[in-house]
């Protein structure tokens, strides 16, 4: 028997909002009944631009309602960027807490929120640039990257109570363990910010350089590839793949997934990059 | 509010007949069976009359019965000992659907570098017989088979695997733990080597087992201390614990017929009038020979943890197979291993019933689980009404 707050108890035996808003300003579905877990997420704004209604449906356990009972109770009267700023810990608070094994719910709230906001500003949720990590719930790196950095997990366990993600087979808890180890080796440069006054375009290409010699070179060498800086034009960094990079099918998903996220991790958001052919 | 209890399979009521036999066994006849004086030497000729009330509910000798503290460790004793006699061979067969006594076991045996050979149910729940009889070998050393499984009550041909295995030499156990009590069992004609129970599924206490190993089947302990249980298993005897399992086999042994002539009629009510009521609803191994207590229902579309509590509010006591009440992620993997979809899987309801159980308290059910799943379903994304097609096959 789960330990469930009382609140989880009143928002799952008398839920709030469920339900469909017809022509809502933003839609989500998330999950799959595969995976135990499914949110359907509708909201409505006012003439002030702010959420009046927001409704759910969900197939899933008691604090899988309870979540979602609670985010639409969240929702209302609030401005999209906002809403934005809700996190799953926000939904557990507002719960008074989850059993750590039932966290997920409240990632999957989470989760169907920023994809209706999404839909509302009109943006793609597909992020091509994502890999699924763990093929039995169909997490992907990015999701596992955003739960590790947002909730400060430290263990594979925890990011299976958060995710999901190697609930399953277990093939992928070695793949999980790097992100957590990068995601907190990251966090550690955070600490010293790197670019604190302004960023002279100077500054910013020592530091380009550096951060691709001492941290993506001999990343990409572990697996036989390498990467070249061609030229650095406004915030677009044109690099050339060497090695089994040039080759390789995953060499635009590391591009985009690792180096790029790499640069804008440690020298400026604003980066882009871009491969040459040379 | 009344309870209405329908998850026997967890565990049940200490019958007041058994309870009633133990009291004096706590602070009246305390001794030590293995003491010199009198007063302890009654309780080890008391233990020896539970003893022989336990062989005879399985037919056997009361000197094949070995009392441990529960199924779990009668499991791991026998397979642990199979293993132990025969150092030379590396491979167990078992099967999907076991008991975590006995799967987890395997899992952990497999690390140590045992091959293990998991035979296949179909989608009724029945075991692969075929695949079964390949699967022996010379390297085999035991095989382990469930004689009805905990969540669908699907009952196994174990007297006939247990052939197959005698045949070549390999010994057989067996994990009786849900079937003990509901249907006859009769050792003594069969080639079943070891045999599992536990006493607090038959209206015993917890914290009572036992282990039949046959005459003449070598054996090595698990537990190593004293001489009791003739040296197979060290411990000072759990004395009320064992006059009251003595007691509650007397009274399974008298009641069988009522489990299948009471306890399978309520069953059978519940079972049609919840697909009665209920649109897409299958009962999982329906098909097959099952206990008579036991039914899993699936309710397509919603998940079975809400179900579950959703039915507590009503003071209903049943267990699902959903992944959300598993403890993993993953629904059971009885359900799994028979093909159950997942859109069924996750909304599976085992209720399991016992002597105690009453006609008015399957009323009480089959009238609060509708609006249940309704009110669920309503919630649910996946559920529209034209999903009312083939149901209830």
């Amino acid at each position: 028997m789960w330990e469930y707050t009382d609140k989880v108890r009143e928002h799952f035996l008398n839920p709030k909002n469920i339900g469909e808003i017809e022509d809502p300003d933003g839609l989500a579905e998330v999950g799959s009944i595969a995976c135990g877990d499914a949110l359907k997420l509708t909201f409505k704004l006012d003439e002030n631009k702010r959420i009046k209604d927001a409704r759910f449906k969900t197939f899933g356990c008691a604090s899988a309602i309870a979540s979602a009972s609670a985010l639409t109770e969240m929702l209302k009267g609030k401005t999209v960027e906002e809403a934005m700023k809700i996190t799953n810990q926000d939904i557990a608070n507002y719960l008074g807490g989850l059993p750590p094994e039932k966290m997920h719910c409240s990632v999957l709230g989470q989760e169907a929120l920023e994809k209706a906001i999404e839909h509302y500003r009109g943006v793609s949720h597909k992020r091509p640039d994502e890999e699924i990590v763990c093929v039995c719930f169909g997490v992907t790196d990015g999701e596992i990257e955003q739960a590790v950095r947002q909730n400060n997990l430290t263990t594979i366990d925890e990011v299976t109570n958060y995710t999901k993600a190697g609930g399953g087979c277990k093939n992928c808890h070695e793949k999980i363990k790097a992100i957590i180890d990068r995601v907190h080796a990251s966090g550690k440069q955070e600490e010293k910010p790197l670019e604190k006054p302004k960023l002279t375009n100077l500054k910013k290409m020592r530091m380009i350089e550096e951060i691709i010699e001492r941290e993506i070179k001999p990343s990409l060498k572990q697996d036989g590839g390498d990467i070249e800086l061609i030229d650095i034009v406004d915030n677009r960094v044109l690099v050339a793949t060497r090695g089994a990079c040039a080759t390789c099918q995953a060499s635009q998903a590391t591009l985009k997934g690792f180096v790029e996220w790499k640069l804008k991790e440690l020298v400026s958001p604003e980066l882009i990059v871009e491969e040459v052919s040379l | 509010m009344k309870t209405i209890y329908l998850d026997n399979n967890a565990t049940t009521m200490v019958a007041p007949e058994v309870l009633e036999e133990m009291l004096p066994y706590f602070s009246q006849y305390y001794g030590n069976p293995s003491s010199m004086h009198s007063f302890g030497g009654r309780t080890a000729k008391d233990i020896n009359d539970a003893r022989e009330k336990t062989a005879s509910l399985i037919g056997a000798e009361p000197d094949e019965i070995v009392f441990t503290s529960c199924g779990t460790e009668s499991d791991n004793t026998a397979i642990m000992s199979a293993l132990d006699v025969n150092p030379s061979r590396r491979h167990i067969v078992t099967t999907r659907v076991e008991h975590p006594a006995v799967r987890a076991l395997c899992e952990h045996l497999a690390e140590k570098g045992y091959l293990i050979t998991t035979i296949d149910v179909d989608g009724d729940g029945n075991l692969n017989m075929d695949q079964y009889e390949k699967s022996l070998t010379k390297d085999t050393a035991v095989v382990s088979i469930m004689w009805a499984n905990n969540e669908t009550g699907v009952i196994f041909p174990v007297e006939k695997a247990a052939q197959l295995a005698q045949e070549r030499g390999i010994l057989f156990h067996t994990d009786a733990v849900q079937a003990m009590g509901k249907i006859p069992i009769d050792i003594k004609n069969s080639a079943i080597d070891m045999l599992s129970f536990s006493g607090h599924k038959l209206h015993a206490q917890k914290g009572i087992g036992v282990l039949y190993i046959r005459r003449g089947t070598r054996f090595s302990p698990y537990l190593i201390g004293g001489h009791q249980e003739k040296g197979r298993r060290g411990g000072t005897e759990n004395t009320p614990a064992i006059i009251g399992l003595g007691r509650a086999c007397e009274l399974a042994n008298q009641q069988l017929s009522k489990e299948n002539g009471h306890v399978r009629a309520l069953r059978d009510r519940l079972e049609s009038e919840i697909i009665n009521r209920i649109p897409n609803v299958k009962v999982n191994g329906g098909r097959s020979p099952r206990l008579p207590n036991t039914s899993n229902i699936s309710f397509e579309f919603v998940e079975g943890e809400s179900i579950l509590l959703l039915l507590d509010q009503y003071g209903i006591c049943a267990s699902s197979g959903s992944a959300c009440t598993s403890g993993s992620l993953q629904p059971s993997h009885v359900l799994r291993a028979m093909g159950v979809p997942y859109t069924m899987a996750h909304g599976s309801i085992r209720f399991s019933l016992s002597i105690y159980n009453t006609s008015e308290e399957i009323d009480v059910v089959i009238n609060t689980l509708p609006p249940i799943i309704e009110r669920l379903r309503n919630m649910s994304p996946y559920w529209t009404s034209d999903n009312t097609v083939c149901a209830n096959q």
